[in-house]
């Protein structure tokens, strides 16, 4: 077994870990901090890939600003233990099932479809970050103005949601 | 080398186990994380699949644009997602959603 192919290994049962812990946790922390392990197991997989970039992006947006964002409405709230109440019983026989379901037929179709996938002859090479921006300034220039408008309203309508009402 | 479908196959299972939480948690934050959960298996598949579409020499990079997209609106939705929930629990004194059941209070 090649090296690469244990790293991923590695990572993606970390990351496949962390996911399960944040369905099996019962307090909302332990499950942002295992939600923080699936995203460092992915940014590790990205510069496996070679996406240097992405996976800075990913620490620094996802594991950092997010995750802090999540951390602080966690204590600010003083979340507990989740309560336990009678589930629905359209989650649990609908929804389990359904789930399984939907990640069988993912999994089975990218199985059956991956020999037209091609495999990358690009083994160990990095994307330049260089072309990253060349591209996002040039061919996808306009999808980024528009995230900045978008940012715009979430920081607008972030402040008119939390201010208290008057009066 | 890594093939690409094992990492399509890891995308698949981290979104379906996004979904599970989305359907089994009862508090409003973990709910909100699964969904965050979902959006990076997604992106998971978006860089397999820029590496896997080498171009001129090297990676064929929209794929890695889209991701960068998908993480500005997970940041935007995170940030408006988390004052509804501020606001809700708030009103309510509660963070469970089977305790949300009325739009008027």
């Amino acid at each position: 077994m090649s090296a690469p192919l244990v790293i991923f290994f590695v990572l993606a049962a970390l990351a496949v870990i962390g996911a399960v812990s944040l369905i099996l946790q019962r307090h909302p922390i332990h499950s942002a901090l295992s939600l923080i392990v699936v995203m460092v197991a992915l940014a590790g997989l990205y510069l496996l890939m070679g996406a240097e970039f992405v996976a800075a992006v990913q620490i620094i947006v996802y594991g950092g600003a997010i995750m802090v964002l999540f951390v602080f409405v966690i204590m600010l709230l003083n979340a507990g233990e989740e309560e336990r109440t009678d589930f629905s019983k359209l989650a649990k026989f609908g929804g389990l099932p359904l789930a399984l379901g939907l990640t069988g037929l993912l999994a089975a179709t990218m199985t059956r479809h991956g020999a037209s996938v091609r495999n990358p002859d690009t083994a160990g090479s990095l994307a330049p970050t260089g072309q990253i921006s060349t591209l996002l300034f040039t061919t996808f220039v306009y999808p980024f103005e528009l995230t900045s408008f978008l940012i715009l309203v979430a920081i607008i309508g972030a402040l008119v949601l939390a201010q208290r009402e008057k009066g | 080398m890594v093939p690409t479908q094992y990492y399509l196959i890891l995308s698949a299972i981290l979104f379906g186990l996004g979904v599970v939480a989305f359907v089994f948690r009862r508090n409003i934050i973990t709910i909100f994380m699964s969904i965050e959960l979902m959006l990076n298996a997604v992106n998971l598949s978006f860089v397999a699949f820029s590496q896997a579409m080498p171009a001129n020499g090297g990676h064929k990079l929209d794929g890695q644009i889209f991701v960068l997209f998908v993480i500005v609106v997970a940041a935007a939705e995170a940030a408006v997602g988390l004052g509804i929930i501020i606001l809700t629990a708030r009103n309510r004194q509660s963070l469970n959603v089977e305790r949300v059941n009325l739009l008027k209070l």
